[in-house]
């Protein structure tokens, strides 16, 4: 038994070195598509995340206008990288509505204050139910919702500038 | 000619690392004594030219030799001379070659000074590092050679990233890779004494001071990281828990925890087996670190331009040399015998706590930053993990270790009564208490860590300071200097970084011209936001009057910076720091074209301490090293004598 456990350091070290070469190895493209476009978007009521926006329902998502939808949290990193792409979409006359997970009103105040505000509605989910029924594990992604609420397409991290045309796409093909 | 040169001192470096690891491993075989002696002039000679290599590096960098295809695509003939000389390793081949060039010249110190260890595992510590050498001049010279040339010349360089033109540049990496790789000599060391079986007390004050010179280094280039953070990307904050920064915390856990174990093993012969384990650990971390920066496959502030074929390179020299230690280690450290053996309330004791605990900090840090990786492995999923995680997760592992930081010191060696730890901790204790009361009464509503923090910190500056209380301090040995200022360090870190997170103010305002703001104890009048220009940027510069009540009014001149080439925008906060260590921190942010400008304004009471203290524990680790060598110097002469 003690002979096992001076191995262990070693197959914990194996263990790192297949999470990453996998990691390196995976292929550069690393677009998945979500299994839950084209289906609707699952039925949900949240707090808002912050006093100055109203909140964000499911029912916002059917009035007939394609919508965006940014999951974001105030302590992540890509979401700051993110922040001025967001505005440009806003620019170009995209509504975009937001989900801070696991988040404080006071840290999302600041976060709006500090990277700019893009968005017209925010709920707040701090037990990350709305996340994980809209099948993302992480922040940010955006997704297209057309004007029936149905999922049209799902971007996973963070928006970068060259990106931009892209979701343009995507949201000009939900009208 | 110059980079020819260089290129020629490469290959030969790489080459004397060969025979440095081939005459070490034949002179360790049964008949091999002959071929003992001729191991450590090919040590020296490697560093001498490899250190030549860097230099002339450095030459082409100064001279802007735009031939030379790095210097062309990093460099540029406008920049000013301290960032050409800094640009030399602001670049992955550069900053690659000081890696190496370090390594060498580690070994060859190693060579030139290292006489009180049995010979044969101080030759196989060389032949150790040489294998590691090794791998990295072949990762150089065959995937990223910083001598390549270019043909044709082109008329001017590409520039180097405005962020990296700062003075705080031209110093942090070099010290943060002479902290990562000085760690490598006691992984060699590690590895040197696995293989002749020597892991012993010897074994532990060999390496002891390059495990504290490389830990100084790393504290110093973590602490002005962090400040370089802090001032230069304009986002107020000190640590973001940014990869990088992990990648650079993560062997400062380890080389911290091992410091302490390998003065448990020098002093009193325990923990062997532990030590060598961390030895092995410290170094691989460093690797891992400079992996994880390499291959781009972690999103980051500041990832180099990469490609997976670099990161591949990396990634079999991490299996080759991490692998290859830790199965050494499974085969052979069942051949080490049991040391000394102690109380659980003892020095020793505490010192095993500490391990503990860095180790589970290390365990925190090291899961969050791959966690994101393993996730995006299993199922393709990028996803980031923040500040709640880290901060929830290593923040109380990290008071507690302090609690243990304090009580250490006082404790004796092999058993101690706790009721007389007690006894010695009661005015540390009572300081506490007191702060306690005094946040209670005059912050009420501070949020639990900082809280715990700044109560903490009282008294942990009381205890750090004990173990001089009663003695004489001229004949108080250097090294118990060392530790008391480190820990000192601790506790004034401690202090600015609880009451940054507890009473800090923000302000974001759009302002015009002629407006006054206020915020914390300062009222601020904006006077101006004029064009300025620099050798190779223009920018806006805000002139702001800032007064604290009726006192002496002070400008500040935050600027948002355009850089030409490559063509970026960077906000140069302005920063003014009180006399109680506070700053007022302002930064310059974009005009909304109808005559307002958004200004950015914190106040950060005792913020400079967390610094102060980054610098106090390196200092404290500097007096140890000399405590140390004097010590061992006397008790060398001592034998030779005797």
């Amino acid at each position: 038994m003690k002979r096992l456990i001076l191995w262990a350091p070693l197959a914990l070290f194996l263990i790192f070195m297949i999470t990453v070469a996998v990691g390196l190895y995976a292929p550069a493209d690393r677009k998945i598509t979500s299994r839950l476009i084209g289906k609707p978007v699952p039925e949900f009521a949240l707090e808002p995340a912050v006093a100055s926006h109203p909140t964000l329902s499911s029912a916002d998502l059917k009035r007939g206008e394609p919508r965006l939808v940014n999951l974001f949290a105030s302590w992540c990193v890509p979401c700051i990288a993110e922040a001025p792409q967001l505005l440009e979409l806003k620019r170009r006359g995209i509504p975009i509505d937001a989900i801070a997970i696991r988040d404080r009103p006071q840290d999302v105040a600041a976060f709006l204050a500090k990277w700019g505000d893009p968005y017209q509605r925010i709920a707040s989910d701090p037990n990350t139910q709305v996340q994980i029924a809209l099948g993302s594990s992480g922040v940010p992604e955006t997704f297209v919702v057309d004007g029936r609420g149905v999922i049209r397409y799902q971007h996973i991290g963070d928006i970068r500038p060259e990106q931009v045309p892209e979701i343009v796409r995507a949201y000009e093909a939900a009208r | 000619m110059i980079a020819e040169a260089g290129l020629a001192a490469l290959w030969l470096a790489a080459a004397l690392s060969l025979l440095q690891l081939c005459l070490g491993a034949a002179s360790l075989r049964p008949a091999g004594e002959a071929l003992l002696p001729t191991v450590r002039p090919v040590a020296i000679a490697q560093a001498v030219l490899v250190g030549l290599a860097f230099l002339l590096l450095i030459q082409l960098f100064l001279r802007t030799d735009l031939s030379v295809k790095l210097v062309a695509a990093n460099s540029h003939s406008a920049k000013p001379w301290l960032y050409k000389f800094a640009g030399t390793w602001g670049n992955h081949e550069g900053s690659m070659l000081l890696w190496v060039a370090i390594l060498g010249v580690a070994g060859g110190a190693v060579a030139l000074l290292e006489r009180r260890l049995n010979e044969r595992t101080a030759i196989a510590t060389l032949a150790a590092q040489a294998a590691i050498g090794l791998g990295f001049y072949a990762f150089l010279l065959f995937a990223s050679n910083p001598f390549e040339r270019l043909n044709p010349a082109p008329a001017q360089g590409l520039g180097l990233n405005p962020l990296l033109q700062d003075p705080g540049l031209a110093f942090h990496p070099p010290t943060l890779y002479l902290g990562y790789v000085g760690i490598s000599v006691a992984f060699s060391f590690a590895v040197g004494a696995l293989i002749t079986r020597d892991v012993g007390p010897a074994f532990a004050r060999a390496m002891r001071p390059w495990v504290l010179g490389s830990w100084v280094f790393l504290t110093l280039g973590i602490t002005a990281g962090s400040y370089w953070a802090y001032y230069e990307l304009g986002w107020g904050g000190w640590w973001f828990w940014d990869p990088v920064e992990n990648a650079s915390l993560m062997p400062w856990l380890a080389a911290t925890a091992l410091l302490h174990s390998v003065t448990v093993l020098a002093t009193r012969d325990s923990l062997r087996a532990w030590t060598v384990m961390l030895a092995v650990v410290a170094f691989s971390m460093s690797m891992v670190g400079t992996f994880l920066v390499r291959s781009g496959i972690l999103t980051s502030v500041h990832a180099f331009a990469v490609d997976p074929q670099r990161g591949a390179f990396i990634l079999i020299l991490l299996a080759f040399y991490i692998g290859g230690a830790l199965t050494l280690f499974g085969m052979r450290v069942h051949t080490v015998k049991e040391g000394a053996t102690f109380e659980a309330v003892s020095r020793e004791g505490a010192l095993v706590a500490n391990n503990l605990l860095l180790s589970a900090i290390l365990g925190v840090v090291l899961v969050g930053t791959l966690y994101p990786l393993g996730v995006e492995a299993m199922t393709g999923e990028k996803l980031s993990v923040g500040p709640p995680y880290f901060n929830a997760a290593a923040g109380p592992i990290a008071l507690a270790l302090v609690v243990v930081m304090a009580a250490g010191p006082l404790i004796k060696w092999r058993r101690d009564k706790a009721r007389d730890l007690l006894k010695r901790l009661a005015v540390p204790v009572m300081l506490s208490a007191g702060a306690l009361l005094l946040v209670l009464l005059l912050a009420p509503g501070v949020s639990i860590l900082p809280f715990l923090g700044l109560v903490l910190a009282a008294g942990v500056a009381a205890a750090s300071l004990a173990p001089l209380w009663g003695r004489n301090l001229r004949r108080t040995p250097l090294f118990t200097w060392g530790m008391v200022v480190a820990h000192l360090g601790i506790a004034v870190s401690l202090a600015g970084m609880a009451a940054e997170s507890a009473f800090t103010e923000e302000k974001l305002v759009a302002a015009r011209v002629g407006e006054t703001v206020k915020v914390g104890p300062y009222s601020i009048h904006f006077g101006a936001a004029d064009p300025v220009a620099g050798p190779n940027w223009t920018a806006i510069e805000a002139k702001l009057t800032a007064r604290r009540g009726d006192g002496e009014p002070f400008v500040l001149k935050p600027q948002a910076r355009m850089f030409n080439s490559p063509p970026t925008e960077t906000s140069e906060a302005a920063i003014a720091t009180s006399l109680g260590g506070g700053q007022l921190y302002t930064v310059l942010g974009k005009s909304d074209g109808q005559g307002r400008w958004q200004l950015r304004l914190w106040w950060k009471p005792a913020v400079t301490l967390i610094w102060l203290g980054g610098g106090l524990i390196a200092l404290g680790g500097l007096l140890s090293i000399i405590g140390r060598v004097r010590r061992e110097r006397r008790a060398g002469l001592r034998e030779a004598y005797a």
